[in-house]
């Protein structure tokens, strides 16, 4: 409603009517503005030399992105995975394993990632001999490797907070009730976790999307690899720039989102 | 008006029991008797054990000494996770802070334990669940979260939640103390009911006047031993022992806080109040 009285107050109204005016579908009013220049340039033959080949390179350019969603996504399943096995036995009532994991914990997690991208690249052999068969070992399976490792350090962290947060009372309160420990774990304790793990696990993706554009410096064909082989092919300055502006683009395009919607999360989880 | 020492079995007895946390001994012999169908309150001073006199009665605690006894159960030699889960079928417990599940409705707070513990048919669940509702007055809030509850709407759920097990014994751990004063009228309301109801209750409380009005036996603790117990008229208007005399007389004395519910009264009386200060 608030919106309604301010555009109403505006001049502009007169113009385009309310339904019309373009501060209320501002993506609307962009992909117009868009679509009306690339004509212009379309009809008069004029279009930007270095548009005409970032055009020319878009093809190569998603496949590389591709690249970089699967590293992300690969790394993010199982770093996940390792995570959650790592986060229980950091609560186990067994002194052993919770030393272990809290070293495995605080080494990874303080480790850089791009140190941890070429620790995998070199500790793993570049083939697998299996018998007579010579199977080649992608780095991009590497990259999924050194990402995996943060990751799970992180999620294991996520995860012993999260079932930490849970007030002993809710225990004690669903002991009252008659319910098994068991029970208590996944009727209770569980579900509120996974709800408090949502938001912290979906900035991690978007953290380790990002960290995906190091896969390149150890030779996996991603986004960046793309981009630097384009420059070099093309070679002029304001196409370098084009694409490079291009690349932040992109990965803003697909991160943004994630953050968005974590916030969202958050605010409705504040609630109840 | 059934006396404390009545024969026949009580439905909840506690021989010398004894518990200590560390060096920190917190009951030093405690002797209590809850006939069936009898409220039952234990007043007392902070820290004195009343708390734990119920999270024992219960199985949340065990002691180190003495036997108690709930029915025919022998409470303080239960071992396994599925004789204490027999116990707590037939013993409800309310919070002093509600502990409601907050990631469900009020009604699925009240359905879970039911049909996932009780093994009942969720259509029967829930039909019981809404007329708990009906009965603590928040029919209206089925589908709403704790979170959106106020304090006396939450506790007046964990009562339901606790009914909703069909309890054979309620005990209420200092239900009020964590609520705004406004609110605590509507909670006493609802355990009067259920006392008059004739289910068997045993409360710790601090509501002084609430506890003479609706207990058949008054228990008073101090540093972990019953100093005296006895009919409330009798606690409450002759008391044998000095130091009874003097906590009642702390706790009655410190003003009107602890009348029982009149919330029809409170509107008329508040502008009043409010305008008596400003002047």
């Amino acid at each position: 409603m608030a919106n309604e009285v301010t555009v109403n107050a505006l001049p502009m109204r007169a113009a385009f009517g309310t339904r019309l005016d373009p501060r209320r579908h501002p993506w609307w009013t962009a992909l117009a503005t868009v679509v009306l220049i690339v004509g212009t340039w379309i009809a008069t033959g004029t279009t930007p030399v270095a548009l005409e080949l970032l055009w020319q390179w878009t093809p190569a350019l998603l496949r590389g992105l591709l690249t970089n969603i699967e590293i992300s996504m690969l790394a993010m399943a199982l770093g996940t995975l390792v995570g959650l096995v790592v986060g229980a036995l950091s609560l186990s009532p067994l002194r052993l394993p919770r030393v272990l994991t809290r070293w495995y914990v605080q080494f990874f997690r303080n480790a850089p990632v791009l140190v941890l991208i070429y620790f995998t690249t070199y500790v793993f052999p570049f083939e697998l001999h299996l018998v007579k068969w010579t199977v080649p070992f992608p780095d991009w399976i590497k990259v999924v490797l050194g990402l995996a490792l943060p990751t799970s350090a992180v999620v294991a962290e996520i995860f012993r907070g999260a079932i930490q947060s849970i007030p002993s009372a809710q225990w004690e309160a669903a002991q009252s009730l008659a319910f098994r420990r068991t029970e208590i774990f996944r009727l209770i304790v569980l579900p509120q976790c996974l709800r408090r793990m949502l938001p912290p696990w979906m900035n991690l993706y978007a953290s380790i999307t990002m960290s995906t554009a190091l896969a390149s410096l150890v030779g996996a064909h991603d986004v960046v690899d793309t981009a630097q082989i384009a420059s070099n092919t093309v070679a002029r300055t304001d196409f370098t720039v084009l694409v490079y502006f291009t690349l932040l683009g992109v990965f803003f395009a697909y991160c943004y989102p994630i953050a968005r919607a974590t916030r969202a999360l958050e605010r409705r989880h504040a609630r109840h | 008006m059934p006396v404390t020492d009545t024969p026949a079995s009580p439905l909840v007895a506690l021989r010398d029991v004894q518990l200590s946390f560390g060096d920190n001994a917190v009951l030093r012999g405690i002797d209590l008797d809850v006939q069936r169908g009898q409220a039952v309150s234990i007043i007392g001073p902070s820290g004195s054990g009343k708390s734990t006199i119920l999270r024992c009665i219960t199985g949340l605690l065990r002691p180190q000494h003495g036997e108690i006894r709930v029915g025919d159960t022998r409470v303080d030699t239960l071992r396994t996770e599925a004789e204490l889960i027999a116990l707590r079928k037939r013993v409800g417990f309310v919070f002093q802070q509600y502990n409601l599940f907050p990631h469900l409705t009020v009604l699925q707070n009240l359905v879970i334990a039911p049909t996932r513990v009780a093994g009942r048919d969720r259509a029967t669940a829930e039909r019981e669940a809404r007329a708990l509702l009906d009965k603590v007055r928040l029919s209206h809030k089925e589908a709403a979260y704790p979170g959106e509850l106020s304090g006396g709407q939450q506790q007046r759920v964990a009562i339901a939640r606790a009914l909703a097990m069909r309890p054979e014994l309620m005990l209420f751990d200092e239900v009020t103390s964590a609520l705004d004063p406004e609110t605590v009228g509507e909670v006493l309301t609802v355990i009067r009911d259920l006392v008059r109801d004739g289910l068997t209750c045993v409360l710790v409380t601090h509501e002084m006047r609430f506890a003479e009005e609706i207990s058949d036996a008054v228990y008073f603790t101090e540093a972990g031993v019953i100093v005296e117990h006895g009919p409330a008229a009798r606690i409450f208007g002759a008391p044998s022992s000095e130091r009874t005399r003097a906590f009642l007389h702390r706790a009655l004395g410190e003003g009107p806080r602890t009348a029982p519910a009149r919330p029809a009264s409170f509107p008329e009386a508040l502008p009043f109040e409010r305008m008596r200060f400003a002047l």
